[in-house]
């Protein structure tokens, strides 16, 4: 599995010099946010939460972006918000991955009934509107960071069954996987070893796009208050804490939203070159 | 009919799911609504107030058929002397919720269907080039943002709008109109792309038929393919591709109406969830479940409706 991984991103390395434009500024824009995140207690002038000036402080030198509501510098707030707000949508995106991921090759491996009890399960989970189910959740566990991850793990799983499973039923059809099942191999054998490297492609395509999912729907929640928690930066509560600014003609509200933007963006244009590479496409 | 059974019986499921999530999972909500310091003996009398002693079935058949005749119950919020019904908090809310939908949806449809035949119709031109990358950027904006977006340019550069959509129910047409001028236009905007892009797949898909082909061998112009031939075969799809975006601006709704303190149906709900006021979250959950399954049963119904073709597949009759 590792290694048609590793042969996949060499192969997609190779062809990034001649990706589209978009999909390159795509991936610059990728790397200076995982930089960001990864390097932010260096980068960042204060710490995450110290209380460093007054009130809504203007832009200055001291403080570049000023100050939040209660006097914490907004660009390293900025910073370390890269941080927990792509850490928290990765870890729910590769939480939602294995476990839809397994729960969709095991539906597709074993059939009948394994299959129709959880098909099912995930038809009625995904009859309702996401984040309208995330918030009813939220209600019944309360808003904690875990929860969170839990939560939002759990309904987009959903959607990485329905995929896994689509995808996994075309190769589970094939000789080579009868093969294996003749020669006595247990099904858990047979879904990590026969079917899960031939359906890797898809999947992660798929990855990029349901982290683009994952990440704008932390924010919202957290815009609404209910995702992540105070004093925790995170660009969505960012955006509410200070959106009294805008009225006052003061664009600092904009920034942690513009940041959530640039990174969907950009991870849409570069998936979208990827699923054109794969589909083999060229229009 | 087998769908519309379908749909109900979804209907049902979700119903139930939204139930028992909260009534039956862990977390004691009247530990959780009293606080740490209640005593045991407030403790059952709130749990016998709410009916939390008493088996869940029960309590989700009573709560499902109060639900169908409209009644939700009592708000958590009320106490003896101040009785607050979930139906009237949420009623005149869902009326606002109604307008403020259908307002962005009479913007919508109309510019996605006509810059979809145009994409269409030019496809290839930098018209349809820039549809394609509106549609990937919108995808990625979160409503907040274009909200905000509006907000600077619409309220503090150019006064145009308000900034805060509060309406009740004695605001006239036109006023009304111009305070949720900013919220509709948010969710026109957040929605308007994707729909678009569904127009022009649709349309697309109908001119590789053959007839298309004849038509343009007739010398016929491009404007009268797409209006007189394509266009008319496209409506069933793109009818559904309409309802299923409805549904989706019915969702939408949530964030846009926090950010404009509208009072609708959503900020009702986000308002419920930090409060933990289970029956109003039961119930504002219900209402956009159904909104959002019955959009979507339209959208499987026109789709059936519109092609009688669909009702008998050419292998085993009708479904």
């Amino acid at each position: 599995m590792s290694r048609a991984l590793v042969s996949h991103m060499v192969k997609a390395w190779g062809g990034a010099r001649n990706a589209p434009v978009m999909a390159q500024v795509g991936l610059v824009v990728m790397i200076f946010y995982a930089a960001l995140a990864l390097l932010a207690p260096l980068i960042a002038p204060y710490p995450e939460t110290a209380l460093v000036g007054g009130m809504f402080e203007p832009w200055s030198a001291t403080f570049p972006l000023g100050t939040d509501q209660l006097g914490r510098d907004f660009l390293s707030r900025l910073i370390y918000g890269a941080r927990n707000t792509i850490g928290l949508a990765l870890a729910t995106t590769l939480l939602a991955f294995t476990t839809g991921g397994f729960l969709g090759l095991v539906a597709a491996e074993r059939g009948g009934w394994v299959d129709q009890v959880l098909s099912r399960i995930v038809d009625v989970l995904m009859a309702m509107p996401q984040l309208i189910f995330a918030l009813v959740l939220l209600t019944a566990f309360g808003s904690s960071i875990l929860n969170l991850v839990l939560i939002i793990a759990a309904l987009d799983a959903t959607r990485v069954f329905r995929l896994a499973r689509a995808v996994a039923l075309n190769v589970v059809s094939l000789d080579f996987v009868e093969a294996a099942r003749l020669q006595g191999h247990g099904a858990l054998r047979i879904i990590l070893f026969e079917v899960l490297p031939n359906v890797i492609p898809p999947l992660v395509a798929e990855l990029g796009l349901r982290f683009c999912f994952v990440f704008l729907t932390i924010s919202a929640l957290s815009f609404l208050g209910i995702g992540i928690q105070p004093p925790t930066a995170d660009w969505g509560s960012m955006v509410r804490e200070t959106a009294a600014l805008i009225s006052y003609g003061d664009v600092t509200p904009l920034l942690p939203a513009g940041a959530i933007v640039l990174l969907a963006i950009a991870v849409n244009f570069v998936v979208d070159w990827f699923l054109l590479k794969a589909s083999g496409l060229k229009e | 009919m087998s769908r519309l059974i379908l749909g109900l019986m979804t209907l049902v499921l979700v119903s139930a799911l939204i139930f028992m999530v909260v009534a039956l999972l862990p977390g004691d909500f009247a530990r959780a609504i009293l606080g740490p310091n209640a005593t045991p003996e407030t403790v059952a009398a709130f749990r016998h107030e709410v009916g939390l002693d008493r088996p869940a079935l029960a309590r989700y058949l009573e709560w499902i058929s109060g639900a169908v005749r409209g009644d939700f119950g009592l708000s958590f919020s009320s106490r003896s002397g101040n009785t607050r019904t979930v139906a009237e908090m949420i009623l005149p809310r869902f009326r606002n919720t109604l307008f403020l939908a259908g307002f962005a949806a009479l913007m919508a449809v109309p510019l996605a269907i006509t810059l979809g035949v145009l994409s269409a119709l030019y496809r290839n031109s930098w018209l349809d080039r820039t549809v394609n990358a509106m549609t990937l950027t919108s995808i990625s904006l979160p409503e907040f943002f274009v909200a905000y977006l509006l907000m600077f340019f619409f309220v503090v550069k150019i006064p145009l709008f308000y900034s805060l959509a509060s309406v009740d129910a004695g605001t006239p047409l036109g006023e009304r109109l111009l305070r949720t001028a900013l919220p509709a236009l948010t969710l026109v905007l957040v929605t308007v792309a994707h729909m678009m892009r569904m127009v022009r797949a649709s349309i697309i898909a109908v001119l590789a038929s053959p007839y298309i082909e004849m038509a343009r061998l007739k010398g016929l112009s491009p404007a009268r393919i797409i209006l007189r031939h394509a266009l008319p075969n496209a409506w069933a799809p793109i009818v559904s591709v309409i309802a299923v975006n409805l549904a989706y601006l019915i969702v939408g709704v949530v964030v846009v109406e926090v950010v404009f303190v509208y009072p609708g149906v959503g900020q009702l709900m986000v308002d419920a969830v930090s409060k933990r006021d289970v029956p109003v979250v039961q119930a504002c959950a219900l209402i956009f479940a159904a909104t959002y399954i019955l959009m979507n049963l339209a959208a499987d119904i026109l789709t059936v409706v519109s092609n009688p073709r669909l009702l008998h597949p050419k292998e085993g009759g009708v479904r």
